[in-house]
This record gives structure tokens, sequence and C-alpha cells, in this order.
């Protein structure tokens, strides 16, 4: 890094003796570009370099390093104990060919799909409602925010216990009240992923409301004037400005919900561990266990799992964005 | 308040600019009373009857759902860390038909030593909190007002991971912690998780932006009173800064707090485990000692949260929805 600063910083300002801080925004000193190691220093090129150190460490090591990496171990086999080595499509030609992967897809699917019925109309529905309070609407969004303070662990952990299967069970004893007997939840093949959307919605939805009454609030008022001059009625009001307005904020969450949802681990390991009979392993869970269950430790499979699906939502976003592109700007 | 009542006069409504400095200002006043800037439900809307009640009714109706659904589920646990097992297990929504007891709660705090595992995940915070106010500030102050000619790459590079989703690091980051390029296994060590918190692109680029908005003049001053950029950045950038470490402060605390697959991998010992990943492991003692060990481990986020409402409120509109 350093020497492409020491080859490419100007001379840092009028005076070249004197100690001037780098980003200085005083015009670049006279045509005069002695690109030396001395002038560079001088520059607060060195300052620059200490300030940057953490980033690039932790960054470098933590992150830029981990990524290439990816790429890197999808191509071999490798367990930590053994060398790795190159196998070249083996680990992508296992994933794809593995017979539990079709369900696991389409378990991923149906969650992020329920996920987004239940979790993504009834956020706005609130917003909307909730941006026209004129008096409490911190108590309000407090209330809708309080969930999403709750540790996710903690959530999986009662909620598991609201699922209780018996009668005694918490949901069940008030299906009870209306005369709809024991549902199994998550014993169940059908039941068990809803739950878990439940669950996750339950958990998720404040931040969205959040999001959504900031986005309300940024809605220029004269267009509610003039739709009114125009004669709409509060809900052609809603529909014809509110919602068009939102756009953009609603396609971005859509995606983000998307890509957080195709993502989902905390709930089926938590509650279900993927049971019953695999109704609920999700790609992550099918990462985890070839990884780090006794049974798999194949790091080389698991990551090139995980990068099929990063490339899967890269690929997602980038069609979303081009489709979308043209919709949300106006 | 009287000002707040004033701003919903027709006659200040079409004065645009006064009316939206003076609303910021009394939002900032007042905390829930919100004076109202001019939304759907203009005030006539508001004078017509048929329109009034409707929109009360559907306030009241969700104000009912919000408690019922919201804090039902909050309220039961707080309800369960106070019942015996048995009430818990055979009659979980009746109020207390057998007397409430707090055998659960000491049970949880002596027996399951919940308090230590407390502390590991106060530790497991303050750690991630220094690493990501560390890197974020200083690498701010590099990207934003150093500005050094390689700043755009750094800047780049540092955007481009905001794209990767987190799948893709688990394993490898885990290979790392596991042989790190110096010195022995980070497994068990705090290390392992502080480190990686660092390395969060969103914290880094809320910062930068953050500076980029500071006035350049002060920076000025200060660089002709002698100040070298060691002195800018602790005298002068970071007391300015304060709002927006007070957000990534927030974020960091909540986050390890919320953390459970990572702590999970790398912290199993009992020495160090956090209590997100212990109460995992209590998933199927006692119900009652169960939910006594919750409700204790969500207090401190929920006071958190009541205390700082504002900036989480604030931060989780401005880009809570990127961290996720």
């Amino acid at each position: 890094m350093s020497t492409v600063a020491e080859t490419v910083r100007p001379s840092p300002g009028p005076s070249p003796d004197r100690e001037v801080p780098p980003g200085t925004r005083t015009p670049p000193g006279p045509a005069r570009r002695t690109r030396s190691p001395r002038t560079w220093l001088q520059g607060g090129g060195l300052s620059s370099l200490l300030f940057a150190l953490p980033l690039l460490l932790v960054f470098g090591i933590f992150s830029w390093w981990p990524i290439i990496s990816a790429v890197v171990m999808s191509f071999q086999k490798t367990n930590l104990i053994d060398p790795a080595q190159w196998v070249g499509l083996d680990n992508f030609r296992a994933v794809i060919s593995d017979p539990l992967m079709p369900r696991v897809v389409a378990n991923t699917a149906w969650f992020a799909l329920l996920a987004l019925v239940l979790g993504y109309p009834v956020p706005l529905i609130g917003a909307v409602l909730m941006s026209e309070l004129r008096r409490r609407r911190g108590l309000y969004s407090v209330l809708a925010y309080l969930p999403v303070v709750v540790p996710p662990v903690v959530a999986v952990l009662l909620w598991k216990f609201f699922y209780d299967p018996g009668p005694a069970g918490v949901f069940n004893t008030i299906l009870g009240w209306v005369g709809i007997g024991p549902v199994g939840w998550l014993n169940s093949q059908t039941m068990a992923m809803p739950s878990l959307v439940l669950e996750a919605t339950w958990a998720a939805a404040g931040g969205t409301v959040i999001i959504y009454l900031a986005a309300l609030v940024a809605v220029p008022p004269e267009l509610y004037d003039a739709a009114e001059v125009d004669g709409a009625s509060v809900w052609g009001k809603i529909w014809h400005v509110t919602l068009p307005q939102l756009r953009g904020v609603l396609f971005i969450t859509l995606i983000l919900q998307i890509i957080g949802t195709a993502q989902v681990f905390l709930e089926p390991f938590l509650f279900t561990n993927g049971g019953p009979n695999h109704a609920t392993e999700t790609i992550m869970l099918r990462v985890y266990n070839l990884a780090f269950t006794t049974l798999g430790s194949n790091f080389g499979q698991a990551t090139a799992l995980s990068l099929l699906l990063a490339v899967f939502l890269a690929v997602l976003s980038i069609i979303y964005f081009r489709l979308t592109r043209s919709w949300s700007q106006s | 308040m009287t000002t707040v009542r004033e701003q919903t006069a027709p006659a200040l409504q079409t004065l645009p600019g006064p009316r939206g400095l003076r609303a910021r200002l009394a939002r900032r006043r007042g905390q829930g009373d919100e004076p109202e800037q001019r939304r759907v439900l203009s005030s006539s809307d508001w004078r017509r009857p048929a329109v009034k009640w409707v929109w009360r009714a559907m306030h009241f109706l969700l104000l009912l759902l919000l408690l019922v659904c919201c804090v039902g589920p909050i309220f039961l646990l707080v309800k369960f860390a106070f019942t015996p097992t048995q009430d818990i297990q055979a009659t979980p929504l009746k109020f207390f038909p057998n007397g409430w007891t707090l055998d659960n709660i000491t049970m949880a705090w002596t027996r399951y030593r919940i308090g230590k595992y407390f502390l590991n995940t106060v530790w497991v915070a303050l750690g991630s909190w220094f690493c990501q106010v560390l890197v974020a500030t200083t690498g701010g102050y590099v990207l934003s007002v150093l500005r050094p000619r390689w700043a755009k790459a750094l800047n780049w590079a540092v955007l481009t991971t905001l794209f990767v989703p987190a799948v893709v690091l688990l394993i490898p980051l885990y290979k790392i912690i596991v042989n790190p390029p110096i010195g022995d296994s980070l497994i068990n060590n705090y290390f392992a998780v502080w480190l990686p918190a660092g390395a969060s692109a969103f914290d880094v680029v809320l910062v930068a932006r953050f500076f980029d908005s500071l006035p350049r003049e002060v920076f000025e001053a200060a660089r002709v009173d002698g100040a070298g950029p060691f002195r800018v950045f602790w005298s002068i950038v970071l007391p300015m800064s304060r709002p927006i470490i007070g957000v990534v402060s927030v974020f960091a605390v909540i986050a390890s707090w919320k953390d459970f697959l990572w702590p999970f991998l790398v912290l199993q010992s009992d020495t160090v485990k956090p209590l997100s990943v212990y109460l995992q492991s209590m998933a199927n003692v006692d119900k009652g000692t169960l939910m006594a060990a919750l409700a204790i481990s969500t207090s401190i986020p929920i006071v958190m949260f009541l205390l700082f409402q504002r900036m989480f409120l604030s931060g989780a509109g401005t880009g809570g929805a990127v961290k996720g």
C-alpha cells in the first residue's frame, strides 16, 4: 500500500519544509511534484497509513481474506486437519447431486415466500396507520419495536414453549377457546415451517415499521394537498400518493428481506434442527451441517454451497434492480 | 406545548419553511406528542366525523394489536419467570393460579449461574464495541478527512464487503480463527468475536458519511494553529462525532447481545460462553428456571432500548435494514 501512496502523492502544499497535515484542501503547489518518500512522510502519508492500520488489519484478515479464501476453499477438499487437496469442481458437483438439495432449496424458498406473505404487508399497513397518529406516535413505535430488541435465542426458546403441541400449550389453549383443537405446530411436517415464519415475523416486523415510518415522513406534503384539490378521498390519497412515494423503500425492503430470509439459520436450528423429517432444513442449516456436524466435517462442500447461494442472491439482486429501476425512479 | 397545537392551524400549513423548522424543533423537544406534519389526513379530513371515527377506531385497534402481539409474549415471559413450573406447564395463561414464587429467579441465578454468563456477554459486547468504534472512527477519518490518494480504492474495498452475504464468510472465518496468521488458535478466546466484529463495513460507511458532514473550516483552523492529524482526530473530530459514535455503540452492543451462531462456533467453553449460547444449552432444563433465565437475559436490552429509544428508532430508520 505504501508504495502506491509514495508514487502518487502530490507535493503537499506551498511550504514543503513545514509539516502540512494531509487532506488540506489548499490547491496543490506549483507543478513541482517530487515523489520521494520524504515528501510523502511530510505530507502526512505516514499518519494516514497509521490511521488506516486498524481498518486494514481487521478488514484484511477478517473480511477480504475470508472472501478470497471462500472461493479457494470451494475448489478444495479440506477439513482443517488434513492438508487441503485441489478437487476442481467436485464440491459443486457433490452439492448439486446431493439428494437432500431439492428439499433444502424448496424449504428455503417456502420460508422466504411465507415470510413475504406474512411479513411484508403487515408492517406497511401498521406504518401507514401509525403515521396518521396525531398523538403518542412514540408510544406506538416503541411497542412495535419491542420484539426487535428481544435477543433472538430468547425469542425462539420462548416461542418454542408457546408452540407446545399438548392441549395445555399456550397457542393451543388460545385456539381451544374458539374450539380449534390442538395443533401439532413444530411436530407437524406441514405446520412446522409456518410456525417458524410466524416467530421470525414477530421478531423482525418492528424494524421494518420504523423504516417505513421514516420514509413516510419524507413524502412531500404538497402532493397530498394537490391530491385533495383534485378531490381525492383518503383512500385515494393513500393509494395514489403514499404508496407510489414509498416505492423506492418498498423495493429495497423487499429484496433485503429476500436476501435475509434466504440465509435463515437461527429459527430452523433452534426450533426444530431441520426436522421433522427435514421439513425445515434450510440452505444455511445444510451449510452448517456439512461443515460442523461430525458426519460431514466437509468444509469444501459447505463453502461451495454457501458460494452458490451468494451468487444466486447476487444475480437475483442484479436482475431485481434492473427490473425495478425504471419504476422506482421517476 | 401551545406552539405544538398552533402548528396544526391551517394558516401555518401553507408556509413550508418555518413549519418544517418548527416541526423539527418541536419534535426534538416533545417526546411522543409529535406536532402534526401534514400526512394523508388533512385537518379538514379530521373534522369529518366519518373519517375521524373510522381512523380513531383503527388506531385503537392497532394499539390493542400491538399490546397483544408485541408486548403480550414479553409480558407472558415475565409472568412465567415468577410462576411455579407446574402452573407454567398446566395453565400457562392463568394469572398466578397458585401464587407466585421467586424460586425460578434464584435457581437461574445461583444453580445455573446466569450472572456469570451475563458477565461473559458484557465482555463480548464491550470488546466488540471497542473494536467497531476504533476501526470505524480511524477508518472513517482516513476515508473522509485525511483522504490520501489511496482512499478511493480503500473506500471501494470496504464498500464491496457490504454486498457479500454473511453466509460466505462463515466457514473461511472459522478456519482463520482456528489457524490465525499469527499465534495459536483463537477458539474460546474473546478476540475471536471482537476482531471480526470490527470488520463492519456498515459502521465505517456510516461514520465516514458523518465525518463528511462536519465543517471543514474547523479542521483547517486547527491545522493553522499547528495541530497534527492525531491532535485533530482526538480533540476535534472525536468530540464532534459523539452522536454517530452513540449510534454505532448502541448497534454494536445490541448486535453482540443478539449474536448467536458465531459465538456458538467459537466460544464454546464455559469460561467464555456468552448468555445466548448458554441459553441454548439450557433449552431442556426445568421450564420455570428456563423462563427466569430468558427473562433475565431480555431485561438488559429492553432497559437499554427504553433508555435510548430515540437512538434506536432513528438509527433503525437510517440504516437498520442494511445491518439486518
